[in-house]
């Protein structure tokens, strides 16, 4: 094996690096926390101005998956939140792979140049893991669309430009055979946004679809389509689009506030942060190996259950100790006096449990390796 | 960056996993207890050439690089065959003599230095190696003394034993600190075992649990048995994919220097310390494995008559044999945070921490 990087991808690396030096990181993780969005239009226009956004996108720019995964793994290892651009980035995937020409030219530019956020209308409030039997209904009329129903956890909506839309085109097909995508905009009357606020700080929303008319323009992919277009969607997202180095700024939060306080001489929580570590490495290792698949040419959607499945519970892990050797400065939010790593101990403690749920929960990815790695029937 | 064997390795595992398949297959580790040693699979093993791969090709020896052995000691773990494959390989680095490196002498190391007495304790292939290297006093030795032929009956079936540091013939290879680069290969060799052991027990324990039925049905068809199955190949690649990290690191490595250790950007590099990384999470992995392997074998997993305990013990007494699990993590903890009460531990520079509002 040769786990060097290439010198086009090191020096991708160190401009993204480049760029997160030159923005003041700590102003714009306080505005994240502070509105819930975790979205930077100054580091996302910052890598657009630099084609940093268009270039890693899979099937445009150099496509190289090994970038994508540098990108994402950069982001997050700063501590920024940048869930606005992974989805951006991720969809902009999606509808140059499936798109119209139409919807190339509208919608991509849009994105790479690091302006319009995307939102993701998937689960609804009765339709989670089981996401394929979805009732939010479109349902044509002459030439237009018109969709009826609501959306849960459509983070982002508040900012968005675009939505990618699944909804139900027929009922009288199995479940996974009557869903059709759409792309389309926030605008588009009828679509309204509650908030929805969260244990760690995220703000996220409930969307709702009151008799909104769309035209065919907008459909992404085939009519009825909409569960082969999900499926290039996840291959994208899972394992290389971040998600898998939530521990790296944890562990160097409380590194550093353990060492000001000299707490770091302590033998139990010396062995606890070099577990965090080898935890970290593994993740980092696993990522790395779904990269690899697909710049590869594969699709590492196995993979990407493995890496997902292994980076949340140990970060959950991760969280749940830095917290316990805090003591009571682990409770203690931002701007406390006292609060452990300035307060992200307790931010981490309260961030982590989502992070096993949304994209795709542990049990639905140990479901994938249990039928697609070991051949065992399906159990559900 | 290419995550898959090279040519080379991939004609090597072939060779390997062959010969271990043919020559090596579970019921020779079980005839071989408790001793576990099989002279006649060692003498089998000779004519691969592999006990003389390590060596340097000036010395006689196949100059293979670590990241190549580690590919052959996965296929020893996964038929856990009786040779002392890993520990001979470390020690005819150190001590590249002619008859340690035709294999015809078996030699081995001792994991921790002799004690005041000069005694080296339950050295791993003890009792049937001809010569021991280990630390004795600020120095690094070789001594050649006939092996006691026993072993005390142990969790692992392993051939330990007491051997003395300064009975037989000694010879000085040099200063004590020689050792230390020893043991990181030795587990980086024992990392890659343990990920064959993993690998072979979540096989079978996939095989076992698709053709045992209850209820009417394969267990496999059960959530609760599917998932406890689907940690596994996680902890396996994971491991896999760290020891072959450490091993690359290794053999980049420019003796006497620290690699990268840059914790707080996850960004390691140094070989120390992924071999402690490599070693400590690959018995991790293969205790998890061997131990849901052999739980979903309900009481037949408990009896002698079934291959799983074999690999379960081993997989506890293979890696055991260095020192608790624990102090393994202290010392990546050293390297990564600095020494306890060291300047590093101590005055590591503030960070610029942000401190955010919430809303």
């Amino acid at each position: 094996m040769d786990f060097s990087l290439a010198p086009r991808a090191s020096q991708f690396r160190s401009d993204v690096k480049q760029i997160l030096r030159e923005v003041d990181l700590a102003e714009i993780v306080e505005t994240q926390h502070r509105t819930g969005l975790f979205n930077s239009p100054e580091v996302n226009r910052a890598l657009a101005a630099k084609g940093l956004l268009e270039r890693v996108v899979p099937g445009m720019g150099t496509g190289d998956p090994i970038e994508l995964w540098l990108l994402f793994n950069e982001l997050e290892k700063s501590g920024l939140g940048y869930d606005g651009i992974s989805v951006a980035v991720m969809v902009a995937a999606v509808v140059n792979h499936v798109g119209t020409d139409f919807q190339k030219a509208t919608v991509l530019p849009s994105i790479l140049s690091g302006e319009a956020l995307v939102c993701l209308g998937y689960s609804e409030p009765d339709h989670g893991s089981d996401v394929a039997s979805i009732v939010t209904r479109a349902t044509r009329d002459g030439d237009e669309w018109v969709i009826d129903g609501a959306k849960m956890w459509t983070s982002l909506a508040q900012e968005a430009s675009w939505i990618l839309l699944l909804t139900r085109t027929d009922t009288d097909v199995p479940k996974h055979k009557g869903l059709t995508t759409f792309i389309m905009p926030m605008d588009t009357p009828g679509i309204s946004v509650e908030p929805v606020h969260t244990m760690g700080s995220e703000r996220t929303n409930a969307t709702f679809y009151d008799n909104v008319r769309v035209g065919q323009q907008w459909v992404l992919g085939e009519v009825n389509g909409g569960w082969r277009t999900m499926g290039v969607a996840l291959a994208f997202e899972r394992g290389v689009m971040g998600g898998t180095a939530a521990a790296v700024p944890l562990l160097r939060r409380f590194h550093h506030w353990a060492a000001e306080g000299g707490l770091l001489d302590d033998p139990v929580v010396r062995e606890r942060l070099a577990r965090i570590a080898v935890d970290n490495v593994v993740a980092s290792l696993l990522t790395q190996k779904a990269a690899w698949i697909a710049a590869s040419g594969g699709l590492p959607g196995l993979e990407g259950s493995m890496v997902k499945v292994f980076a949340t519970e140990a970060y959950q892990r991760a969280a749940a100790w830095c917290q316990q050797m805090a003591g009571p400065a682990g409770l203690l939010h931002f701007h406390e006096t006292g609060a452990a790593a300035g307060g992200y101990v307790d931010y981490d403690a309260r961030h982590a449990p989502v992070t096993t749920i949304y994209g795709g929960t542990s049990e639905i990815n140990r479901n994938n390796i249990a039928e697609r790695h070991l051949g065992f029937p399906k159990a559900r | 960056m290419d995550l898959s064997l090279s040519d080379d390795q991939r004609v090597i595992r072939d060779v390997f996993a062959d010969f271990f398949a043919r020559e090596a297959p579970a019921p020779v580790a079980r005839a071989a207890e408790p001793l576990g040693f099989d002279r006649g699979l060692w003498e089998r093993l000779l004519s691969t050439g592999a006990p003389g791969m390590g060596a340097a090709e000036h010395d006689g020896g196949g100059g293979a690089t670590l990241s190549d052995l580690i590919v052959i000691i996965e296929e020893l773990g996964r038929s856990i065959a009786p040779v002392p494959l890993i520990e001979h390989l470390v020690a005819s680095r150190l001590h590249p003599v002619e008859p340690v490196v035709t294999g015809d002498l078996i030699a081995t190391i001792a994991l921790r230095p002799a004690d005041a007495a000069g005694t080296w304790r339950l050295v791993p292939a003890g009792a049937i190696a001809d010569i021991v290297i280990g630390v004795d006093g600020d120095e690094l030795v070789a001594v050649r003394s006939d092996p006691p032929g026993r072993a005390p009956v142990n969790h692992a079936s392993a051939p330990l034993a007491d051997r003395s540091a300064r009975g037989g013939t000694g010879t000085v290879i040099g200063p004590a600190s020689m050792i230390d680069l020893a043991l990181d290969e030795w587990r980086t060799l024992t990392a890659a075992a343990l990920v064959g052991i993993g690998d072979t027990a979540m096989a079978i324990g996939v095989e076992y649990v698709k053709s045992r039925k209850q209820f009417g049905v394969p267990i496999a068809s059960f959530q609760a048995v599917q998932h406890g199955m689907a940690d596994l190949p996680i902890l396996v690649e994971g491991a896999r994919l760290l020891t072959h990290r450490a091993a690359w690191a290794g053999d980049r490595a420019v003796p006497g220097t620290t690699g990268t250790t840059d914790v707080d950007d996850n960004e390691i590099d140094d070989f120390a310390t992924l071999a402690g990384m490599a070693f400590v999470f690959a018995a991790q992995a293969a205790a998890h494995a061997t131990d849901r392997s052999l739980h979903f074998h309900g009481g037949y997993g408990y009896a002698q008559e079934y291959d799983i305990q074999l690999y379960y013990r081993r997989a506890r007494g293979w890696a055991l044999v260095l020192d608790d699990p624990t102090n393994e993590y202290r010392r990546i903890a050293d390297r990564l945070l600095g020494s306890p009460g060291s300047a590093d531990a101590r005055d590591t520079p503030a960070s610029n921490l942000p401190t955010p509002t919430e809303a």
